[in-house]
């Protein structure tokens, strides 16, 4: 083992100088606002601030005494798994063909980065239009050629497959760099000496690249499920608005209806104390579990 | 010393001259046609005197301008005049120590103001129980009847008979899916239409309480058997494809004007649309209704929005609000706004002037909405005024799209609906004790 060389320095406050830009905005953008949310989670207040009361827990126990929004819960689950695994299992397939590609390959690169820069509502606004009953272009051209009949607004599955798709869509570009970059940091020489060995492409894939992207691949899994947690707000806020029903009322869009749209701040500072320990308790869980079988 | 002093004087010059117009903030969410509007209401007023100065500022739909309004002035920054949705008004009215009412800033400017020159169906839904009308009514709309002239006449209807019943739309339906067409009848503004303006119309309760201007202990009633028929019928008319939904809100609107619907439910602020955009004989007619109900037609219910104002300003501001209310209600001026925009003139005066003017002549089924308004109001028609309207109309629509996505009866859908907008009436009336 070689021994390892360290600089030690001396200065007390050096470090904490060196430290104190992202602390501060840590703390103004992530401690101070959530700190609030804990302290609103226990006040019901009326929505000019004129009335504040201390509730204790009971806005926590309105909350899960409530089934639309346990099943609100259910609805996040499916939605984000589908985001997460979609989303991966695309972008690794693409920055696979990518990585091969010889001719051209900058202009499918660039292509397949530009969703990236779409804002989420724009994304969503896109996609909306395209699946829009009877008018849009998909959806005309669905009925009109396999009379397939799309409406997002009253049939469930069909909005769930809108929101998935455009949330997906809008991540696959993130996903696709960090594939095609850990693709490319994969020693030539190892695939080179399988194909040697008589080793086809998908035996390559399976035996070499993809357990040396692992890495890449739980690292995205973490942010994936985050993404689909919170950033896909604005994609649902454009396309269903959480309908039909409530069948695609994710958390996130839920803390939106009750605390903007409804003025009841209380209840929504609530959930998002539930949603901040929902996702702390889930990457706690990837890194103890998921990340025992990460090769690194 | 001299240059202070010079100094001094020419800031004191400065600060007086800018104070010799007392300026007063206007926030608003009208876009497109109807930002113009209110822009030329606030240059026609500003033009009209030197004391005062009104700034109109955009700040987003009804919802993100309320909650603007809720942040700035928790911040001590709200505006001195706010335009809030019909939906927001019980909120409004609760936050006691957040505005101040209309009355009473009419009253303190010693603007002569007297609320019974304002069409009933209107003040009435701004006014609290102690008769003091608490906000400016401004953008007034309600719900009525559109329908596509051409495709009546190739579906071997009538063009000139709107159906006035809701037996003789189901035929109508009937008769225009049998002749080719997709989507016969559509509607913006589910709850609005089918359960609020359909309650009154029918002269019949929304909600207890007089639909919640007796006091906050309201909750909602429509379960009943009228309410169940007509869920029924519309669940009947979704599942033969007489009825096809296009989602919430307006989202319906262009739905008729692109000619894909036939028949539509809607505001009478959508006139503004249609007129521009169909390219179709089209008919205005009042809401449909059950002929064998007692009372029935009553009065429809009003929305849009009006103008609060907010508390915690100078005098000499309050006495430019009300400068500025006293000009808005003028005949003339309102006269021009209601035939701009296609709201209602919300004063007879304004109403009677606009129809000497043969503009209703001119442009026939203008007059819809307003005689649909102007009928002496009964305690069950007044209006409807909840406390967190906004989620209860939300928790409606989430709940009778089941309805037409086929999952729950009318039955089932109604009474969830009722039983979770109760449980945010429930928490209105503890947050406001």
């Amino acid at each position: 083992m070689a021994a390892e060389k360290r600089v030690f320095f001396q200065s007390t406050w050096l470090p904490w100088a060196l430290l104190a830009p992202q602390l501060v905005i840590v703390s103004v953008f992530f401690f101070w606002p959530a700190g609030q949310a804990l302290v609103q989670s226990l006040q019901e207040q009326d929505a000019f601030g004129l009335s504040v009361n201390w509730v204790g827990l009971d806005n926590f126990k309105t909350l899960l005494s409530d089934s639309a929004y346990l099943e609100s819960f259910k609805t996040t689950a499916v939605f984000s798994i589908l985001v997460a695994v979609l989303g991966i299992a695309l972008s690794l397939g693409l920055a696979v063909f990518a990585d091969r590609i010889v001719r051209g390959a900058l202009a499918y690169r660039t292509m397949l980065i530009v969703p990236y820069a779409v804002a989420p509502a724009v994304a969503g606004v896109l996609w909306v239009f395209m699946f829009s009953p009877s008018i849009g272009v998909v959806s005309y051209a669905l009925s009109h050629s396999i009379g397939f009949e799309w409406n997002h607004l009253l049939n469930s599955t069909h909005a769930m497959a809108l929101i998935v798709t455009a949330a997906v869509w809008k991540q696959i570009s993130y996903n696709f760099l960090f594939f095609l970059a850990g693709m490319q940091s994969i020693p030539k020489s190892l695939i080179e000496a399988a194909a040697m060995d008589g080793a086809r492409p998908w035996r390559r894939f399976w035996t070499i690249q993809f357990p040396l992207l692992s890495p890449t691949t739980f690292f995205l899994l973490v942010i994936n499920m985050v993404y689909a947690f919170f950033d896909t707000f604005a994609i649902i806020d454009a396309t269903t608005h959480g309908g039909p029903g409530r069948d695609t009322v994710i958390l996130v869009y839920k803390v939106y209806q009750d605390g903007f749209k409804g003025g009841d701040i209380g209840g929504a500072a609530a959930q998002s104390v539930i949603l901040m320990l929902v996702v702390v308790a889930m990457t706690v869980f990837q890194f103890r579990y998921i990340e025992k079988k990460v090769n690194y | 010393m001299k240059l202070k002093i010079a100094t001094l004087a020419l800031g004191t010059a400065l600060s007086f001259s800018a104070q010799a117009q007392t300026e007063v903030q206007w926030w608003h969410s009208m876009t497109g046609g109807l930002n113009e509007w209110v822009n030329d209401l606030a240059k026609g007023y500003n033009d009209s005197q030197k004391d005062f100065r009104v700034v109109p500022t955009y700040k987003g739909n009804y919802d993100e301008s309320m909650t603007t309004a809720m942040a700035a002035f928790r911040a001590g920054n709200a505006p001195h005049i706010l335009q809030v949705f019909e939906v927001g008004t019980a909120t409004m009215m609760a936050a006691k120590g957040a505005i101040k009412p209309v009355g009473e800033v009419m009253k303190q400017a010693g603007v002569p103001f007297d609320p019974k020159a304002y069409v009933p169906a209107v003040a009435g839904y701004y006014t609290a129980p102690n008769g003091e009308m608490m906000s400016f009514p401004f953008n007034s709309s309600t719900t009525i009847f559109y329908y596509n002239k051409d495709a009546f006449k190739a579906a071997g209807l009538d063009p000139n008979k709107a159906p006035s019943t809701w037996p003789e739309v189901t035929l109508a339906a009937a008769k225009l899916k049998a002749s080719g067409h997709k989507c016969p009848y559509t509607s913006s503004w589910v709850s609005w239409v089918h359960l609020e303006s359909f309650s009154t119309w029918h002269n019949t309760l929304f909600a207890t309480q007089n639909n919640g201007f007796g006091g906050t202990g309201t909750r909602l009633a429509f379960n009943s058997p009228l309410h169940l028929r007509h869920f029924d019928n519309l669940a009947n008319m979704s599942k033969q494809g007489l009825f096809v939904y296009k989602g919430r809100a307006s989202v319906a609107v262009p739905s008729f004007v692109s000619g894909e619907c036939a028949m539509f439910t809607g505001s009478s602020g959508s006139y503004a649309d249609v007129s521009k955009g169909a390219k179709f004989a089209y008919g205005l007619a009042p809401l449909p209704y059950y002929p064998d109900v007692d009372g029935a037609p009553q009065n429809t219910v009003i929305g849009g929005a009006s103008l609060w104002v907010m508390a915690g300003k100078k005098p000499a501001e309050y006495k430019g609000v009300a400068d500025f209310f006293k000009y808005l209600s003028s005949p003339e001026i309102q006269s021009a706004s209601h035939k701009r925009t296609g709201y209602l003139p919300i004063t007879m005066a304004a109403y009677q002037l606009t129809e000497k003017s043969g503009f209703y002549k001119e442009k026939p089924g203008t007059d819809v909405a307003v005689t649909q308004m102007i009928r002496k109001t009964t305690d069950k028609s007044r209006g409807i005024r909840l406390g967190n309207f906004v989620q209860i109309r939300n928790i409606i629509d989430e709940e009778t799209e089941a309805i037409w996505a086929g999952k729950k009866g009318a039955k089932e859908a109604l009474e969830t609906a009722m039983k979770r907008g109760n449980e945010q009436l429930e928490k209105f009336e503890k947050a406001n004790k």
